[in-house]
């Protein structure tokens, strides 16, 4: 684990950013590899054949993997957002009746404010248990749901923070990356099974090139075979492996979400205390499907993935470990009054 | 081949530059529009009064001075916003300082009577007084963060190169003019926490 906790608010924005950068990057260049791979091969494969037969100059695989993942990417994100809402049976809320509705039209008015992005739309998801999730493809057409648990049994301030974490979603566009991300995971699980009988044609085109190069020497045979085998792996990996790609974008995106309900409210420490809160009430949020654990603010389905960092919890969870958000919180308090000084010298 | 090898620099470098120049014009709109943005909500603020004095009168009849106090430094504020120049931004922000401060006392007197804050329309009054200061002070915060953002932009290496084409100058951060407010305020602890 790194530790984040000593740097203030804007240094965590930023290195969990570039982290967000990395990883985002090693996902297109799986991607790309799952794609274009086979191509590369039957390319190595059929390069040293004799000018009469097939040569595999255009890597016609790739581009077409890559088509149906666009496609595939652009429904889900397309059709996600209003998706999510149904799902939770979330009520939009247009006219406050109680004190408490009206403190959360507030509320996200003011963090609207604070982050300069347009009033989202209001959503109560009738569920006792304290949530809460943002969702939209754009900073102009945005949604933010909370639990009616979260509305009872939030302070203002906590409510404010909640509200300005999922913000920091939206301003980040997060819910945009990680729509397609989940999309994109979702679009290699399907053409998994159908590459699944390309493989069987791909071991003996691969085969056959290396006989046919053999008379140029083995060396070419022995590239093709490690690079096909290579890439059959890939694609047998590649649900898992694209799972834990989304997985650990998502972990990155929370904690900068985070830190960025910390520079809405300048309060980081009525963020911790919503989280402590939030965790305490340790029931599961059932009206909050696996779908749309990744834009709440505590994973609804109280996976002890989450509970720790490191070793196989790093793969599988969506958020990271509250204790360890709540540190880098009371971090940014710190380095707060520190800066303020209202702490001698630490 | 060198001449290709030249040409492609060039092109990155024209693309830089454009890619530039846009991010620091863009980032000069957010910076205006954030400012516009406190304006709004101090206009709002301006709204509210009148109404929220209107709810207690009956009530607070015996808090007339108080309430006189809110009325006026309201009315001044108005007018201080009217006919507000660029030089006169210093009077605007003393109007608007004494409104704030009248507002936070008569926040406090109705802290005092428990029976006025249990009659509904006295409650949500103040909750959305509390949502107007804050709304006020996160417009100010959010403009200092952009500035902040369109500031640092104009002096990091390689983007300086191009502020002066894209006509940016160092915003000025919203400031604490009055003294006073930067002393420690007294605490009343009837208060509710103010978010």
């Amino acid at each position: 684990m790194t530790d984040d906790t000593g740097l203030n608010l804007f240094q965590q924005q930023e290195a969990n950013r570039r982290r967000t950068v990395w990883l985002v990057i090693a996902f297109v260049l799986f991607f790309a590899w799952l794609g274009f791979g086979g191509d590369f091969a039957y390319w190595l494969a059929t390069s040293d054949a004799p000018p009469d037969t097939y040569h595999h100059t255009f890597p016609w695989f790739g581009l077409i993997m890559t088509a149906i993942g666009a496609g595939i990417a652009w429904y889900g994100f397309s059709t996600g957002p209003n998706k999510v809402l149904w799902s939770t049976g979330a009520v939009k809320l247009e006219n406050p009746q109680t004190d408490k509705e009206r403190q959360l039209v507030n509320v996200v008015e003011e963090m609207a404010i604070a982050a300069g992005i347009s009033r989202p739309d209001i959503w109560i998801v009738p569920d006792p248990d304290p949530n809460a999730f943002a969702t939209g493809l754009d900073q102009s057409r945005s949604h933010i749901a909370v639990t009616q648990g979260l509305l009872d049994i939030c302070s203002r301030d906590e409510l404010q923070s909640v509200v300005a974490h999922e913000l920091g979603h939206v301003k980040n566009l997060d819910v945009r990356l990680m729509t397609t991300l989940a999309a994109l995971v979702g679009a290699v699980a399907l053409m998994h099974d159908g590459v699944g009988r390309l493989l069987a044609s791909g071991g003996r085109i691969g085969g056959g090139g290396g006989s046919r190069g053999g008379g140029k020497g083995k060396g070419g045979g022995l590239v093709v075979i490690v690079v096909l085998v290579l890439w059959v792996i890939s694609w047998i990996l590649a649900p898992i492996i694209a799972q834990f790609l989304a997985m650990a974008v998502s972990r990155k995106r929370e904690y900068l979400a985070d830190a960025m309900g910390a520079q809405f409210t300048r309060n980081p420490m009525a963020l911790a205390s919503a989280l402590t809160k939030i965790e305490a009430a340790d029931a599961p949020t059932t009206s909050i499907k696996r779908g749309a654990a990744h834009l709440c603010i505590a994973d609804p389905l109280g996976r002890r993935a989450n509970l720790r960092e490191g070793g196989l919890s790093d793969l599988f969870a969506t958020h990271p470990p509250m204790a360890a958000r709540i540190a880098r919180l009371k971090g940014m308090a710190y380095q707060r009054l520190k800066a303020e000084g209202q702490f001698p010298a630490a | 081949m060198s001449g290709v090898i030249l040409l492609i620099i060039l092109g990155v470098v024209v693309l830089y530059g454009v890619g530039a120049y846009n991010g620091l014009i863009s980032l000069k709109n957010q910076t205006l529009n954030a400012f516009k943005q406190i304006d709004v909500q101090l206009k709002r603020r301006h709204d509210l009064i009148p109404n929220l004095v209107n709810a207690v009168k009956g009530a607070m009849d015996f808090e007339k001075s108080t309430l006189e106090a809110v009325i006026q430094a309201r009315n001044q504020a108005v007018s201080a916003g009217a006919n507000a120049s660029p030089d006169a931004m210093k009077s605007v922000a003393a109007a608007e300082n004494q409104l704030t401060a009248a507002l936070s006392r008569f926040n406090v007197v109705v802290e005092q009577y428990p029976q006025l804050k249990a009659t509904g329309n006295v409650a949500q009054l103040q909750e959305e007084l509390t949502s107007t200061e804050n709304r006020i002070s996160f417009a100010r915060q959010g403009y200092n963060d952009t500035a902040t953002q369109y500031n640092t932009k104009q002096q990091q290496f390689p983007t300086n190169l191009f502020a002066g084409i894209a006509k940016a100058t160092p915003a000025e951060l919203w400031e604490i003019t009055d003294e006073g407010e930067r002393a420690v305020p007294q605490v009343d602890l009837s208060m509710k926490p103010k978010a």
